[in-house]
């Protein structure tokens, strides 16, 4: 379970550009559930989400990941912690050009040091698992949007995380594709992940498989349901 | 461990991939980089050579050579004191020389007039394939120059009177062979020819280019030397760590003679290499600041692609300290690669090519110019000096942009949406 | 002054070294003074990021100061023969009063510096930098240790005047010292210097081994790696190198390192230098076991020290009494 308590983020503090994306934020996200957070754009979701996912810490206010305090750590066990617990999706696949897309999804772990042959297989069988294995060899540039993201997706899970987070995950994908997004995203909570996606589309917060749905505007909560 | 070693292994590989995705930003970097090391390993090798063939060279000379000097100027040496010398305790044999400089003015070059002696002709049977620079220009550096050293294969008796052997530069300057007769203008005006007997090898040009050796008889009537002098004299000693003691005795005896010892042209003659290798580099040390400040400068100026990248590397799990190796990684990969490019390029330049790019520097308005080959002399010093004045300023100023880019946001880097 | 390119090398690198150090100095003043762990303010991650930028150039400087020790003797090497007496490097080194200071100088700060590597990652391996003000007051004194360097290698060079022909005019050209510079060096008496050496040797072993197992004696075993390091450099010079060169007078420690000898010297010295930094990091960091952070990670982090510390210098040992054995030369 993640916990935020009083949570502010203030970004250039002390200069006339001065901000503050984050007022007070309290907010405990469930395990095994999936949480949507909801909000027009520029109301601090995105800051959020680099929060609770261990990216960035926070100007004031306390975090904790399971009993565990993680506000003030440094960033190198703030990375591990990211690193083994969650798996980030952006509203970009943001994979690196040039190179295959198996090897984008074994990016990861690369820092890790586990061993070539082992990584790779984990690898194949997840690009596999998501009917990408033909694509595997080639380049990024090649895919299409759709396989793209997802080969997006297969790259956050190849550390086996805990958490899935994901940062308006259907904003560039049509009707059909949000759908299957939304299969993965089942697949996810029935093998007892947590998921924690942003969005502004109401075919992803109404959607069935979504247990709970928070409303941010800016910088503070609103009410749930 | 192991996991070390792997995780080193995947950085290194995605350095590679890396660098060949940006290549037009990395060839110029590694083209500078690899011209800079090519200028500064010429200068090094090319000197060092030299500096290693003069004192091969200079071995060979005699311990101590004696001349005269009256009013701080070179004077000729008088036969019979010759016999005060060897009367000094420890000293082996005492012998005369016979040089001179010859100016031609057909074409503006010096020569170097030589007797050979009994000593320098048994020296002149071996094939040794050294060489050493004599500066020709300066009259003050010739005691060490005459050491006598030239290289051919003829039999000294063939020296008859009124013939001469001669350097390859000289040959090719007056378009002259064996068998020609070239014509000199003695000390009183007077015309005398000599014909030439033989060439010096092609392989001692850079020690006999400008030599010509002569009978004695001819020498005496070309300068017009007196028969009760020599130029100067070369003193043997049996004993080498006598020799400070020999040249002490020798001032007392002869109060107006210098008496050069060996060890100190060698030491010298280093020094001289030294200075002006060490006086290139200084030279050079504008470009390696202006080749620093570029590397600085392109490890700085991250493109909004390079950024976006580390972003996402940095959002996808990997720490800063992994994001500093991957990028110390690339400037091994770039300053090996130039390195031993630059390296292999300079060792080819200097030792198959000649140092063709410098031989304008080096010839000035010598219009002897020897054709040599030097021989390769490359140890692990100059290597690590090489590879303190090039990688280590390289790697220093590369590693505050490296920080730089390292620590950046993943948040802020991966707002801006791709390429 | 002598302008030999290594000479210039030598002086490039040291001027590196301090530039870099000064640098890293004054961002960990400013650490030091700012430093707060639980503000999540601005200001506290940009110092947090300045950290990594100091370890990257501590590390730099430790590797840089390492290979120029070894320029230095190659230059002090080269240089020898300009001047009368000076046999190899030990002869140039004492040219001038500023020659070996400066060789000890390097050494220090060499093992200054990965003393304060060693520190450094035991404080990383805490969640809270519990170290981190000791680590920058070790930063600020490691400054002056460097700069010193530079200067007293500065004046060194400097004053380095080769035995040369420096006019044509003069009639006896240089004062031929017939002493010249001495190329002796004051080496300790052989017999009881070997058994010095053995026995220490033997005691540092076992203690290690003792503590490595009992975890009891890490102070001792710290203590005597930092001793057994001057008792073996006094060694080579005593007699190691002696055996190496099957000659009862070359005491040299510097020929050893040169091609004539096989760069022999490479396999002494650097096991014998990174053992006296994980020895001496053992004592360094043994006084933090207690502190809360480091409670789980410190002691493995010691536990590696000690065998690598007591792996390096067994391998040292055996490769002097290797070395001696397959000598020629009989004592």
């Amino acid at each position: 379970m993640i916990e935020l308590m009083n949570v502010r983020k203030v970004f250039n503090a002390g200069q006339p550009s001065e901000f503050s994306a984050l007022n007070g934020i309290s907010l405990k996200i469930v395990e095994n559930q999936v949480t949507v957070l909801v909000g027009p754009s520029g109301c601090g979701k995105t800051t959020l989400l680099t929060i609770i996912g261990c990216m960035a810490r926070p100007s004031a206010g306390r975090v904790k990941l399971g009993d565990r305090e993680i506000t003030s750590l440094p960033e190198r066990f703030l990375t591990e912690i990211r690193r083994s617990t969650f798996g980030f999706i952006f509203q970009q696949p943001n994979l690196i050009k040039g190179i295959t897309a198996l090897e984008n999804v074994m990016l990861p772990a690369y820092p890790l040091g586990t061993r070539r042959a082992v990584l790779k297989g984990h690898a194949i069988r997840s690009l596999d698992a998501l009917g990408l294995s033909e694509k595997a060899y080639s380049k990024v540039e090649w895919l299409s949007g759709g396989e793209a993201q997802r080969v997006a997706i297969v790259r956050a899970l190849i550390n086996n995380p805990a958490v899935v987070i994901a940062d308006e995950p259907t904003a560039h994908l049509d009707r059909s594709l949000s759908h299957r997004f939304l299969e993965i995203v089942g697949q996810f909570k029935a093998e007892g992940k947590t998921v924690l996606i942003t969005s502004h589309d109401p075919l992803v917060y109404q959607a069935s498989v979504v247990d709970r749905v928070v409303k941010l505007r800016d910088g503070r909560l609103e009410e749930e349901t | 461990m192991k996991t070390w070693i792997e995780k080193q292994q995947y950085l290194i590989d995605f350095t590679l991939s890396s660098l060949l995705r940006r290549k037009v930003k990395n060839v110029s970097l590694l083209t500078l980089y690899i011209l800079i090391v090519f200028i500064l390993a010429s200068v090094m090798f090319f000197t060092h050579s030299i500096k290693k063939e003069a004192s091969v060279i200079l071995h060979g000379s005699p311990e101590i050579i004696v001349q005269k000097v009256r009013a701080g100027r070179h004077e000729l040496f008088p036969i019979r004191q010759i016999e005060q010398l060897k009367t000094i305790r420890g000293v082996a044999s005492v012998e005369g020389r016979l040089w001179g400089y010859y100016f031609d003015p057909d074409v503006g070059a010096n020569y170097t007039v030589l007797v050979p002696t009994a000593r320098v002709g048994s020296l002149m049977q071996d094939d040794v394939s050294t060489a050493a620079v004599v500066d020709a220009e300066d009259e003050h550096e010739g005691a060490s120059g005459q050491s006598g050293e030239p290289l051919y294969r003829t039999n000294l008796e063939t020296l008859e009177p009124g013939t001469m052997v001669i350097g390859n530069g000289m040959a090719r300057i007056r378009h002259a062979g064996r068998g020609d007769l070239l014509v000199f203008r003695a000390f009183d005006g007077t015309a005398m020819s000599l014909k030439i007997a033989d060439l010096f090898s092609s392989k001692s040009e850079l020690v006999t280019s400008d030599l010509v050796l002569v009978t004695e008889a001819d020498f005496r009537r070309l300068f017009g030397l007196p028969a009760d002098a020599v130029t100067d004299v070369v003193v043997s000693v049996r004993n080498p760590r006598e020799v400070p003691t020999i040249a002490t005795k020798i001032t007392k005896v002869l109060p107006d003679a210098r008496p050069i010892t060996r060890d100190e042209l060698l030491r010298t003659y280093d020094s001289i290499f030294n200075w002006r290798s060490g006086m290139m580099l200084v030279l050079l040390s504008g470009a390696v600041l202006a080749f620093v400040i570029f590397a600085w400068d392109k490890a700085s100026g991250l493109s909004a692609g390079e950024k976006w990248e580390i972003g996402v590397l940095k959002a996808i799990g990997w720490e800063t300290a992994d994001i500093i190796q991957m990028k110390f990684w690339e400037g091994l990969v770039v300053s090996l690669t130039a390195f031993f490019a630059g390296v292999i390029l300079a060792y080819l330049h200097v030792f198959l090519l000649s140092s063709v790019v410098f031989e304008p520097a080096l010839k000035g308005w010598s219009t002897l110019y020897p054709q040599f080959q030097l021989t390769p002399f490359v140890n692990a010093t100059q290597l690590t000096t090489l590879f303190f004045v090039t990688v280590v300023p390289y790697t220093a100023a590369t590693i505050v942009p490296i920080w730089k880019a390292a620590t950046l946001d993943p948040d802020t880097a991966m707002r801006r949406v791709g390429e | 002054m002598i302008l030999h390119p290594a000479v210039i090398a030598n002086v490039v690198a040291s001027l590196i070294i301090s530039g870099v150090l000064i640098y890293a100095g004054y961002y960990g003043v400013q650490i030091l003074r700012k430093w707060d762990l639980q503000s999540g303010h601005e200001g506290q991650l940009v110092l947090e990021r300045r950290t990594y930028l100091i370890s990257t150039i501590l590390t730099f400087v430790f590797g840089l100061e390492l290979m120029s020790l070894f320029l230095y003797v190659f230059t002090a090497n080269n240089l020898c023969p300009l001047f009368v007496g000076a046999m190899c490097a030990a002869g140039t080194l004492n040219v001038n009063p500023y020659g070996y200071p400066t060789l000890v100088l390097k050494i220090v700060s060499f093992l200054l510096a990965g003393l304060w590597l060693i520190l450094n990652h035991a404080d990383n391996q805490a969640y809270d930098y519990p170290l981190i003000r000791k680590k920058y007051f070790l930063l600020a004194s490691i400054v002056p240790f460097s700069l010193g360097e530079t200067s007293l290698q500065g004046a060194f060079f400097l004053n380095l005047k080769a035995n040369v022909i420096t006019s044509c005019c003069g009639s006896l050209f240089s004062a031929e010292q017939i002493k010249g510079v001495g190329s002796e060096l004051a080496a300790l008496p052989i017999v009881p210097m070997m058994w010095i050496f053995y026995l220490g040797m033997g005691v540092t072993i076992l203690t290690g081994v003792y503590f490595y197992l009992g975890g009891k004696g890490g102070y001792l075993y710290s203590v005597l790696t930092l001793a057994m390091f001057g008792v073996s450099l006094a060694s080579i010079i005593s007699f190691i190198s002696v055996y190496i060169y099957e000659l009862p007078t070359h005491h040299c420690p510097f020929c050893i390192v040169m091609e004539e000898y096989g760069y022999i010297g490479y396999l002494l010295y650097l096991p014998l230098f990174a053992a006296a930094v994980t020895g001496t990091g053992i004592g360094v960091l043994l006084p933090f076991r207690g502190v809360e952070s480091l409670r789980e990670v410190l002691p493995r982090l010691i536990k590696k020290l000690t065998l690598m510390s007591l792996t390096l210098y067994f391998a040292f040992t055996v490769i002097v009494l290797y070395k001696i054995a397959t000598s020629n030369l009989v004592l």
